[in-house]
């Protein structure tokens, strides 16, 4: 039934299973270091939809039916599904997801839903509320210039400290029995503000959470810090993975040799001039269901921790001049 | 000539713009007002005038030169017709450039979508 | 948070570590972006001249033929790209303002043609055009009173 170790930390001892997985992307992240650990690349930005919300949503809807399918169960066989996404009202979850026919929970949580969703679709299976769960994000480049930044067509120039919103969906399904990676750990994260004001900087912004987390995860569960061998944040980026670094040396956690950062690992910064690096709730998620996943169920990795980050703002408070609070969940994956 | 003498003051015209952005970190638009109201305040002063003479285009394409056509609208207006020019000037110098984004803009909504940027 | 240090402090720092604007090379594809289209400009209004049109008409042809450019190479999805390199070259010149109405302009016009197109062309410009005007308007009255 689950133990709780601390305030933040609670350890599930049913271990859920991570059953299948499946993510499907764009052509820039198609084009990207991680390209062939993708399902499926779709050239067209508008998914052959009319609009980039429509597309969104239907990322969504094409990696549901592809995690479903690659567990070999159907919709009929999922108890809960947990979704979420950047747009308002998260209409690209609630649309996709609408002809789903299953019990749905809408989740905000910027770019650390995946952690978030996986978080407690991993919970309602321990608790025995479920048998299967689904934990699916999307995002899209499109859509989210258009929400949080310019036209698309808008001539500006893109700071160096901005990332860039990967356009893709990821999703993965979690259930009680089965081979495959395990939860194991889920650390929920606190809202970390540090008065950063530059939305063009969210990796200054997210980087204190991704620390805050990360270290609440050692404290609680007292594992040693090369328990993992992969800890990976969302979507800090270059600049970000730099400060989170810093910031956990000072709080005495040295993970160097084994850190990175999914919005690092999914571009080639200089040939793709991406800048800082990816971000968006669809960046942590594809690396998760394309990458970590992959190579934890072929043991090339063993246990890793996934630290989702989001960036708690929206494009009115940033016009009001208020900081940008953030926040990480972390979700300990392990193969046993 | 003309020419060298348009590419050297419209280029540094430019190079004020991006020293506002990259040191001052404001937005485009914020950027687009602050030229637009120094080159009414330019204009009024007779400052930018002599510019335009000298500069040709240089001067008067970038969206400061459109502050100065408001001014000197306004001006104009005022000495033919009172206070009542202080309305009429400004946008009746500056008809030519809004109607003409406004249709120009309106036309290539309706023809062009938005495409992703760079996709590679 | 356990931190160390203060919200100004924590700001401070992330700053002295983020990675540099390429300021150097900003302002010389400034320079040379806008330079350009201001001699583009200069050609137009060269030509117009030279068919004897009077320099008051022949300007606002510029700014009209400038206008056309600028919105034509937006709907080209060619004018993002330029701004990208040319940064405040491209956005200074009337073709970026231009391209500041053309691009909401596009962008919204799923959200139909009134409330999308219609309301949201000024997203970027509107401010310009509210600010231009006022002042304007100050300068006149002000004008008025000192010609008095």
């Amino acid at each position: 039934m689950g133990t709780r170790l601390g305030k933040q930390t609670i350890r599930l001892d049913s271990k859920p299973v991570i059953q299948s997985w499946a993510s499907i992307v764009g052509a820039k992240e198609g084009h990207g270091p991680l390209g062939r650990y993708f399902d499926e690349i779709i050239e067209d930005e508008y998914f052959g939809e009319k609009s980039f919300e429509r597309a969104e949503s239907k990322f969504l809807r094409e990696t549901l039916a592809k995690t479903l399918m690659k567990g070999g169960v159907s919709a009929g066989d999922i108890q809960y599904i947990f979704a979420g996404d950047l747009l308002n009202q998260c209409v690209a979850a609630n649309f996709g997801l609408r002809e789903s026919e299953i019990p749905f929970f809408g989740l905000y949580g910027a770019c650390s839903t995946m952690a978030e969703s996986l978080t407690l679709g991993s919970l309602m299976v321990e608790g025995g509320f479920a048998e299967r769960c689904v934990c699916i994000t999307s995002s899209h480049f499109c859509s989210a210039e258009k929400q949080f930044r310019f036209p698309l067509e808008f001539g500006n120039q893109r700071p160096p400290t901005a990332q860039w919103t990967v356009t893709g969906s990821g999703g993965v399904m979690v259930g009680k029995a089965g081979d495959g990676p395990r939860v194991v750990h889920v650390t929920t994260g606190k809202i970390v503000d540090m008065g950063i004001t530059d939305s063009n900087d969210m990796g200054s912004a997210m980087a204190p959470a991704a620390c805050d987390t990360i270290t609440a995860h050692f404290r609680e569960t007292n594992l040693p810090l090369n328990h993992y061998e992969l800890i990976v944040t969302g979507d800090l980026g270059i600049h970000g993975k730099n400060l989170c670094l810093k910031l956990l040396e000072e709080n005495g956690i040295t993970i160097g040799d084994f850190y990175d950062d999914c919005g690092v690992m999914i571009y080639d910064q200089k040939k793709q001039k991406t800048d800082c690096g990816g971000s968006g709730c669809a960046c942590s998620a594809v690396v998760l269901a394309g990458y970590i996943l992959e190579k934890l169920s072929k043991r090339e990795l063993n246990r890793v921790l996934f630290v989702a980050t989001g960036a708690l703002h929206s494009p009115i408070t940033v016009q009001q001049g208020e900081s940008i609070p953030a926040i990480a969940h972390a979700v300990g994956i392990e193969m046993v | 000539m003309e020419f060298v003498r348009a590419f050297i003051v419209g280029g540094l015209i430019c190079v004020v713009g991006q020293l506002l952005i990259d040191l001052t970190k404001l937005t485009p638009a914020r950027i687009m007002v602050i030229f637009v109201v120094a080159g009414v305040i330019l204009g009024a002063l007779g400052i930018y005038p002599l510019l335009v003479e000298w500069g040709g285009a240089g001067a008067s394409i970038p969206i400061i030169g459109f502050g100065n056509v408001l001014a000197k609208g306004v001006i104009e207006d005022v000495d033919k017709k009172g206070l009542l020019g202080a309305f009429s000037g400004g946008v009746r110098s500056g008809a030519v450039g809004i109607a003409a984004a406004v249709f120009f803009g309106y036309i290539m909504a309706v023809v062009s979508k938005p495409k992703t940027k760079n996709k590679t | 948070m356990e931190q160390k240090r203060t919200k100004e402090e924590y700001k401070k720092w992330s700053q002295q570590q983020a990675p540099r604007t390429p300021k150097a090379r900003n302002l010389i594809m400034a320079f040379f972006v806008g330079g350009i289209i201001c001699t583009i400009g200069q050609l137009i209004l060269r030509a117009l001249l030279n068919t004897g049109m009077p320099k008051d008409d022949a300007s606002s042809l510029t700014t009209l033929f400038m206008i056309f450019i600028g919105a034509f190479l937006t709907g080209l999805n060619v004018y993002d790209d330029i701004g990208r390199v040319g940064g405040a070259g491209a956005a200074i010149p009337v073709t970026g303002f231009a391209n500041s109405i053309v691009s909401p302009a596009m962008e919204y016009k799923k959200e139909g043609y009134v409330m999308g197109v219609g309301a949201r062309m000024f997203l970027i410009a509107g401010p310009v055009l509210v600010y231009g005007i006022i002042s304007s308007i100050v300068v006149g009255i002000i004008y008025y009173l000192v010609t008095r």
